[in-house]
């Protein structure tokens, strides 16, 4: 197994906590696609979409910390969390493009960095440097019949010039890998709505957004004909979980569906064995889904 | 000893009040060559003119200085002047001390301004001195006209000129001429039928003695200049002989193949020989080569048997036409900006989300529907339409910053196409503002609004979207300032108008110019706005920018008389101000071919007496050269100069600095 490429990896603090289940289906997917996701030695919190209002030229220094270090370990630094990624991706790009905030920043944490690093999502490698095509042939389990609708939430697309990495109003990576895992992408006009992010956590009015957001992008792919929704974030995963028991309690026909990562869904066609990939550390479970489709 | 008069002009006290007029004549008076000078109130009055024209003749002067406003604004006033006094009028010279000096000065002591004028008007004394006599280029005028574009811009302009006596030839790439205008169902604000005004001037053009029709062809290469051009018109192959065929349409009722009509938008099918429309002009069809079976693999040819004219000639090839003209007028037009861009309002997903030409064709009397308003997917008849305004346009993440003008009067106008012809249906509007500047435009809005039950709603819509059958249309409406979702059975967005595809390529063979939407510039946006910078080529209609009927109607009047104006004289006379070469040193590098931005510059070759090509060097038209100099900065070995501002008069005006 040495002649795996090692990419350096960011976790950020939910991966090894609350979506653990995410940065362990993805390492072991990863392996099997012949990459290793190697963690930084030393990295700190991002500091969630918080640095990125504007003018916080202070709250770029933790992220640029995480940036220095990830250029120590190489040319490319992956992340999992869409957070994360819009993060790191974001003060990179000001890094690289606006000298005196480089100025200011490097002269803060006293480094020498010059926003030279490639910051990819766990997507983009699967797409850019493994490819769909690989993937699709290494499928051993396919998906063949599942019906899922692909959330990708804001963090992943937006803001639009600084992010790119799909078409930024109708993305289909997500769709895309699907498809390479035998399943049947549906498309839902929520795809891209947010589910209401950290206001959760801002007491009870926020909770109620939260909820109301979630709610309006679960029914917008439950209605569009999804039995199963894919994320690609911690945090939008952990809102549609939590706010899937009040649809179904508030809303008539509405009926519960999994809600699972991505990557569990790419590691169990890779043939990953279910407790490899920790599927039972979901809210709501897909391995019934799995036994009724006969996947 | 050279004989110069200096002419220093208080212009009131435009001048006068921070420049002493009498100081600066005077010390002129002190400087070699200069023979006499004089303080003048208005040097550009009658009056002074005259004083002028009798100073010269009396004194005999060989060359003049007027210190005065800028060349602008009296070089032709005074170089006339002076002529009739019998003197090369290239042999007078302006002095701006009014502009560049005592307007942008304010000390009223004159110290400063004085000053200045003095070198001012030294310089262009000493400049003055060097002076050559230059005779005005002649140059015959070929009083035919090209017109490309055969839409309402075009026709109109190939009429007008064709009316003034003057051969046209009307370039047309479709193949039939009429344009955007004959794909409109009503023409807003008086509402008349677009095919009714239309069609009409497309029989004028067809038939006009004067106007030579060449449809399904397009401008492949322009050679020449100003009065004199040489055009390469590619014929494409309609594999239909033009002269035999009587247009009766055995053939394409015959045909058993279809293809997504372009004229209908994709909204219904048509023949693979075909027409676009009914009222085609010429009324000759095309056949399909991309598609028709005969001509790919020799299959089929029913076409053929049907034709009693024997017109159908599956063997007809392009053909290469060349044409001389005098003069250009490009007119072609716009094209709808590719809604593929907008996934989020699902064109080319959801059926029934249409663009606006697409709903000018359902509700055209000769269109798909026969005028009745039916959606796409079903032909189901609308109970209520969304119309999304400024879909790219004014959306710099678009590329489209511009306000493409004519949508919201459009818009305005579907609404009310919907309320007569479906009394139930309710419109909706998605607007981020009316406007409607015009003629009884204004008007035309508020009647859709208050008259004919539009709904509009300020805001712009975030997504459409299919839900039970219905297109769910989820926006902001910022008036009440509330998020709404409006189910409606049809969708109708007005998307950009953006330049005709292929408009920068055929502005790089005319030689004129373009902005970065690829629309083509004007030579000045006010005061020269049918005019380019290349001599001789006229712009009418949309090509320039967004436009509606009547301006593109009078667009193609104006560039038509401007063409007339060139007409009106056997020769023309063009400034004498171009680049010269001088053979001798030119080391055929060729820079100076690559800086030209008007190509008026070629290669020629020198030959010795047995004919042989000895060397080439840099050959410069007068007829398409500007003196822009351009080329005279490019040249390494300073062979080029040019004529009135050489550099032996440039240096001498900065030594007598």
């Amino acid at each position: 197994m040495s002649d795996l490429t090692k990419i350096p990896y960011y976790p950020g603090c939910t991966l090894n906590t609350v979506a653990k289940h995410f940065e362990e289906s993805a390492a072991v997917s990863a392996k099997t696609l012949g990459f290793e996701l190697v963690e930084l030695e030393q990295w700190n919190c991002c500091g969630a979409s918080f640095p990125m209002s504007a003018n916080n030229t202070m709250g770029l220094s933790a992220p640029t910390k995480v940036l220095v270090e990830a250029n120590k370990a190489g040319d490319t630094v992956t992340t999992l969390c869409s957070v994360c990624y819009n993060v790191l991706k974001r003060t990179n790009k000001v890094v690289k493009d606006d000298g005196e905030k480089r100025r200011v920043i490097n002269d803060f944490i006293e480094e020498d960095y010059d926003g030279g690093l490639n910051v990819v999502h766990y997507l983009e490698i699967l797409r850019d440097t493994v490819g769909f095509d690989k993937v699709k042939e290494s499928v051993t389990r396919s998906l063949k019949g599942l019906k899922i609708g692909a959330y990708y939430g804001c963090m992943l697309l937006r803001p639009f010039e600084d992010m790119g990495i799909d078409d930024h109003e109708g993305p289909t990576i997500i769709e895309d890998l699907l498809k390479a895992l035998g399943a049947e992408p549906v498309d839902f006009p929520n795809k891209i709505e947010c589910c209401g992010a950290h206001l959760g956590a801002g007491g009870k009015e926020g909770e109620e957004v939260v909820s109301r957001l979630s709610a309006c992008v679960m029914r917008s792919a439950v209605g569009s004909g999804a039995e199963l929704i894919v994320t690609s974030c911690p945090l939008c995963q952990y809102n549609l979980e939590e706010s899937q028991a009040e649809v179904v309690k508030n809303v008539a026909g509405y009926s519960a569906v999994p809600i699972v990562y991505f990557t569990q869904l790419l590691g169990l066609a890779l043939g990953q064995a279910d407790e490899m990939l920790s599927l039972d550390k979901n809210k709501w479970d897909v391995r019934e889904l799995l036994k009724d489709k006969e996947v | 000893m050279p004989r110069i008069g200096v002419f220093v002009c208080q212009c009131g006290n435009n001048i006068s009040s921070t420049v002493d007029t009498a100081k600066v004549a005077e010390e002129m008076s002190k400087l070699p060559g200069v023979v006499l000078t004089e303080d003048y109130k208005f040097m550009c009055s009658s009056p002074g003119q005259d004083m002028l024209k009798e100073t010269v003749a009396k004194n005999k002067l060989d060359g003049i200085v007027v210190a005065a406003c800028s060349p602008h604004m009296h070089e032709k006033t005074f170089r006339k002047a002076v002529e009739k006094a019998g003197l090369n009028p290239y042999k007078c010279e302006i002095a701006n001390i009014r502009e560049q000096c005592s307007w942008v000065h304010h000390d009223t002591t004159k110290k400063i301004g004085t000053a200045k004028s003095i070198d001012l008007t030294r310089m262009v004394l000493e400049r003055l001195k060097r002076n050559k006599n230059l005779t005005k280029i002649s140059i015959p005028v070929n009083k035919r006209a090209l017109v490309i574009g055969g839409g309402i811009a075009g026709i109109q302009a190939a009429i007008d000129i064709a009316d003034g006596g003057r051969d046209v030839i009307l370039v047309e790439k479709e193949p039939s001429i009429g344009g955007n205008m004959a794909k409109l169902s009503e023409t807003f604000p008086t509402m008349d039928c677009s095919q009714c005004i239309m069609t009409p001037k497309m029989v004028e053009a067809e038939l006009h003695d004067r106007i030579q029709l060449y449809t399904y062809s397009e401008v492949e290469k322009l050679d020449g200049y100003i009065g004199n051009f040489s055009v390469t018109i590619r014929k494409k192959a309609r594999f239909v002989n033009e002269d035999l065929c009587t247009g009766c349409g055995d053939c394409w009722n015959k045909c058993p193949f279809k293809a997504d009509s372009e004229f209908e938008h994709g909204l219904t099918k048509r023949k693979l020989i075909y027409t676009p429309f009914p009222q085609s002009v010429p009324n000759i069809p095309v056949i399909d080569k991309e598609r028709c079976p005969k001509i790919l693999k020799d299959k089929c040819g029913l076409c053929e048997k049907v034709c009693q004219p024997e017109a159908i000639d599956y063997t007809q090839e392009d053909e290469i036409v060349v044409e001389e003209v005098g003069a250009i007028v490009v007119a072609t037009g716009y094209n709808l900006m590719d809604e593929a861009r907008f996934a989020p309002y699902g064109y080319g997903k959801l059926k029934d989300v249409i663009n606006g030409l697409q709903f000018e064709r359902l509700a055209s009397s000769s269109g798909p529907t026969g005028g009745e308003i039916q959606r796409p997917s079903d032909g189901k008849v609308p109970e209520s339409i969304v119309f999304i305004q400024c879909v790219g346009s004014r959306d710099e993440s678009k590329g489209v910053s511009y306000c493409s003008k004519i949508c919201c009067m459009y818009t305005a106008k579907h609404t009310m196409l919907y309320k007569h012809k479906v009394h139930d249906g309710q419109a909706y509007v998605f607007y981020m503002d009316i406007r409607s500047g015009g003629k009884r435009y204004e008007e035309f809005t508020r009647r859709a609004i208050e008259q004919e039950g539009a709904m509009y709603l300020r805001g712009r819509v975030s997504r459409v979207y299919e839900k039970n059958g219905k297109l769910m249309v989820q926006g902001a409406d910022t008036l009440s300032g509330s998020q709404v979702v409006i189910e409606a059975d049809m969708v109708v967005l007005a998307t950009a108008l953006v330049s005709r595809q292929g408009a920068d390529s055929l502005a790089q063979k005319l030689g004129i110019g373009y902005d970065k939407h690829k629309f083509y510039s004007e030579y000045h946006p006010k005061l020269k706005p049918v005019e380019t910078i290349t001599g001789g080529i006229f712009l009418a209609g949309s090509c320039v920018g967004p436009m509606d009927i009547p301006e593109s109607v009078s667009m193609g009047s104006a560039a038509a008389s401007k063409v007339q104006a060139l007409f009106s004289a056997d020769m023309l006379d063009r400034e004498p101000i171009t680049s010269k070469v001088r053979e001798e040193t030119c080391n055929a590098c060729w820079d100076c071919v690559t800086a030209c931005p008007y190509v008026a510059i070629s290669k020629k070759e020198i030959k010795n007496r047995k004919g042989e090509v000895i060397r080439m060097v840099a050959n410069v038209n007068d007829g398409l050269c500007t003196g822009c100099g351009t080329c005279i900065a490019a040249c390494r070995s300073k062979t080029i100069d040019l004529a009135g501002y050489t550099d032996e008069q440039v240096y001498a005006a900065l030594n007598a600095f």
